[in-house]
C-alpha cells in the first residue's frame, strides 16, 4: 500500500508499534538481561535494568553443574533427525501427489492431515506402555520416531503446496528439448524444489525444538532434550532466577534465530497453505 | 502426463507416507479404545477384566471432568478472545508505514519461538511471583498490595501465558492477509467517497474474516492440548483449579497409573477435537480446489 501519508502520523503509529513490539518482546529481553546477573541481583527490589554488573557466571554455571550439553544435543539430534527422516519420507508422496495427482490425491492429502488433529492424550497410554515393553522409553530413537510421526503431515502439506508452484509447462518444454527423466528431475525439478525444502525442513526443525508434550513424557535423564531440561526448574531450591534465565536463553538463542528466518514460511506451513 | 507406468511409481511413492500414518492413527488408537473398556491399573496386577462403559461413566460423572471441560473451554476462549482481538489490531498498526518496520516486526514474533516450558516458567518465576516478580514490585510501587497470580487466579495466569505465545501466530498470520489486500479497490472506494470505518467494515473486514477463520481453529486445535504450560506452573491446582482435559487425562494415566481411566478419558478428548477438526478441514479443503 504506496498510500502518502503526513509525517506527523507517521511518527505517531511508528512511535505506537515501537511500543506495542517493545511491551510483547519485553519477557525475553528480561531474561535475557537477567541470564548475565549475579542471584542477588536478579531479585533485586527494585529491579536493576541495566546498570549491574555483568557476569558470565551463570552460563559457565549452567555448563559446568547440569549436563546442559547432552540436553542441548539432545535437542538438536531429535528435531533435525524427525525433520530429516520426515523428509525422506515426504518428499516422494508430496512429490507423486503434485506432478502425478490422481482422482484419490485429495482425499489422501486430507486425510493426512486429519491425523495432525488426533489429540496427543489420545494415544498417550498405549505409546507410553508400548515405549516401555520395548525399551524405547528415555531413548533419543523413540523420540525421533514420534516426532516423524506426527509432523510428517505437515511436511507432506508444506511440500506439496511448494512442489505445486512449480509449473508442469517447464517439464514439457523441456521435454520437447529432449530431456531425459533423469535430466529433468537433476536439472529442472531439483533446483525449483531446494527453497521449498529448505524451508520445510527449517519449520519442522522449529516445530521439533519446541514440542513439548511427548518430550516431557517419554524422557528421564538421558535422552531429555531442552524443553524437559528447562521443566526440572520448576521445582528448585534457592535462589536460582539468574541460572534458570541463562538456561532458558541457551534454549531459546538458535531457534529464535532460525525462526526470524523463517517467517513468511512460517505462515503458510502452520495454516496448510490457506493463507499464503 | 499420467501413463500406467508412473501411477504405478507415484502409488509407490505414497505408500511409505500413508502405511506409516495409518499405522499411526489405528495402532495407538484401537489400543486406547480397547483399554477404554478394562478394569486396567498399573498399580493393581492381575486379570484385566471387560467393564464396558463403567470407565466412561467414571469419568464423565467426576466432577474433576466437569472442572476440566469447563477450564478448556475457557482456556480456549480466553486465548482466542486475546488473540485474535490483539492480533487483527496489532496486524492493522504494522500494516501502517512506519519505521523499522523490519525490526518491530521481528520482536513481535519472537515470543512463538519460545518454547513452552521456557515461557512458563519465566512467566511464573520472574513476573508473577508475588515476591520476586516485577509484577509484584509494580505493584507494591503503586501502592497496592502484590498479587499471587498462580495461587488466587491460576487458570487467568496460565490464559496470559499461553496467549502470550500465540498472539505472534495470530499477528502474523492477519498481517499477511492485509497485506495480500487488493489497493486498488481501497483507492477506489476512497475516491467514491468512502471514509476510513466504513472501508474498513466493507473491505478489510470481509478479507481478513478467511484468514481470522483459519487462526481460530488452528489456534483451538493447539489450545485444546496445552499441556507443558500447566505441568511447570500450576500442576493443574491448586485442586482443579487449571485442570484442562489434557491435563486431566494425563493426571489419570500417568500419576495414578489408571489405564482404563485415562483411556476413556482420551477417547473423549479425540471426540471433542474431532468436532474441531471437521470445520478445519472442510476450510482447508475449499481451499484446495481454488
Amino acid at each position: 500500500m504506496a498510500r502518502r501519508v503526513s509525517t506527523r502520523r507517521r511518527v505517531i503509529v511508528t512511535a505506537l508499534a515501537w511500543a506495542m513490539a517493545f511491551l510483547i518482546f519485553f519477557p525475553i529481553l528480561w531474561t535475557f538481561l537477567t541470564s548475565f546477573k549475579t542471584e542477588g541481583e536478579a531479585v533485586a527490589t527494585p529491579p536493576h535494568f541495566l546498570f549491574f554488573n555483568w557476569t558470565l557466571e551463570n552460563y559457565i554455571e549452567v555448563n559446568e553443574r547440569s549436563d546442559y550439553f547432552l540436553h542441548f544435543m539432545n535437542s538438536v539430534v531429535i528435531s533435525v533427525g524427525s525433520t530429516v527422516l520426515g523428509l525422506i519420507i515426504a518428499i516422494p508422496a508430496a512429490w507423486s501427489m503434485a506432478f502425478v495427482p490422481g482422482k484419490r490425491t485429495k482425499d489422501v492429502l486430507m486425510w493426512m492431515l486429519s491425523t495432525k488433529m488426533l489429540p496427543p492424550v489420545g494415544v498417550l497410554i498405549p505409546i507410553f506402555l508400548l515405549f516401555k515393553n520395548t525399551g524405547l522409553m528415555d531413548t533419543r530413537t523413540g523420540l525421533v520416531i514420534i516426532l516423524t510421526l506426527i509432523n510428517l503431515p505437515i511436511i507432506v502439506w508444506m511440500l506439496y503446496t511448494y512442489f505445486k508452484e512449480i509449473p508442469g509447462e517447464i517439464l514439457e518444454a523441456a521435454r520437447m528439448d529432449g530431456a531425459g527423466l533423469r535430466e529433468e528431475v537433476i536439472h529442472i525439478l531439483t533446483p525449483m524444489a531446494v527453497p521449498g525444502i529448505a524451508s520445510t525442513l527449517l519449520l519442522n526443525v522449529i516445530l521439533a525444538w519446541n514440542e513439548a508434550f511427548w518430550t516431557l513424557n517419554l524422557t528421564a535423564a538421558n535422552a531429555a532434550p531442552l524443553t524437559a531440561f528447562i521443566a526440572s526448574y520448576s521445582s528448585p531450591e534457592g535462589l536460582f532466577y539468574a541460572k534458570l534465565s541463562a538456561a532458558s536463553m541457551m534454549a531459546i538463542a538458535p531457534i529464535l534465530i532460525l525462526g526470524w528466518f523463517s517467517q513468511k514460511q512460517l505462515v503458510r506451513g502452520l495454516t496448510f497453505g490457506a493463507v499464503k | 502426463m499420467a501413463t500406467k507406468h508412473s501411477r504405478a511409481a507415484s502409488r509407490l511413492m505414497i505408500s511409505p507416507a500413508v502405511l506409516l500414518l495409518l499405522g499411526w492413527m489405528i495402532v495407538p488408537l484401537s489400543m486406547t479404545i480397547y483399554f477404554s473398556f478394562l478394569n486396567y491399573n498399573l498399580l493393581m496386577p492381575g486379570a484385566h477384566n471387560f467393564i464396558g462403559f463403567d470407565n466412561y461413566k467414571y469419568f464423565l460423572t467426576d466432577p474433576a471432568f466437569t472442572t476440566a471441560l469447563v477450564n478448556t473451554l475457557v482456556l480456549v476462549g480466553g486465548v482466542l478472545l486475546i488473540t485474535t482481538v490483539g492480533g487483527t489490531l496489532l496486524a492493522l498498526l504494522l500494516d501502517q508505514p512506519i519505521w523499522g518496520q523490519g525490526i518491530v516486526r521481528v520482536l513481535v514474533i519472537a515470543p512463538f519461538f519460545v518454547m513452552p516450558t521456557v515461557s512458563a516458567l519465566v512467566w511464573k518465576n520472574m513476573f508473577m511471583n508475588p515476591v520476586n516478580g516485577l509484577f509484584g514490585w509494580i505493584a507494591t510501587s503503586l501502592g497496592l498490595p502484590p498479587f499471587d497470580f498462580l495461587a488466587h487466579a491460576p487458570l487467568f495466569s496460565v490464559i496470559l501465558i499461553v496467549a502470550w505465545q500465540w498472539l505472534p501466530f495470530s499477528t502474523l498470520i492477519l498481517l499477511t492477509a492485509l497485506q495480500s489486500l487488493d489497493s486498488e479497490q481501497m483507492e477506489a472506494a476512497e475516491m467514491d467517497g468512502a471514509g476510513a470505518i466504513s472501508r474498513f467494515i466493507h473491505i478489510t473486514v470481509p478479507h481478513l474474516a478467511r484468514a481470522t477463520t483459519v487462526v481460530i481453529l488452528i489456534q483451538t486445535i493447539f489450545l485444546l492440548s496445552v499441556f507443558a504450560e500447566i505441568l511447570v506452573t500450576t500442576n493443574g491446582g491448586p485442586g482443579t483449579a487449571s485442570t484442562n482435559l489434557t491435563y486431566l487425562v494425563y493426571a489419570q494415566s500417568l500419576l495414578q497409573f489408571d489405564v482404563g481411566g485415562g483411556s476413556a478419558g482420551g477417547i473423549i478428548a479425540v471426540i471433542l477435537a474431532n468436532i474441531v477438526a471437521i470445520f478445519l478441514m472442510r476450510m482447508i479443503g475449499k481451499n484446495l480446489d481454488a
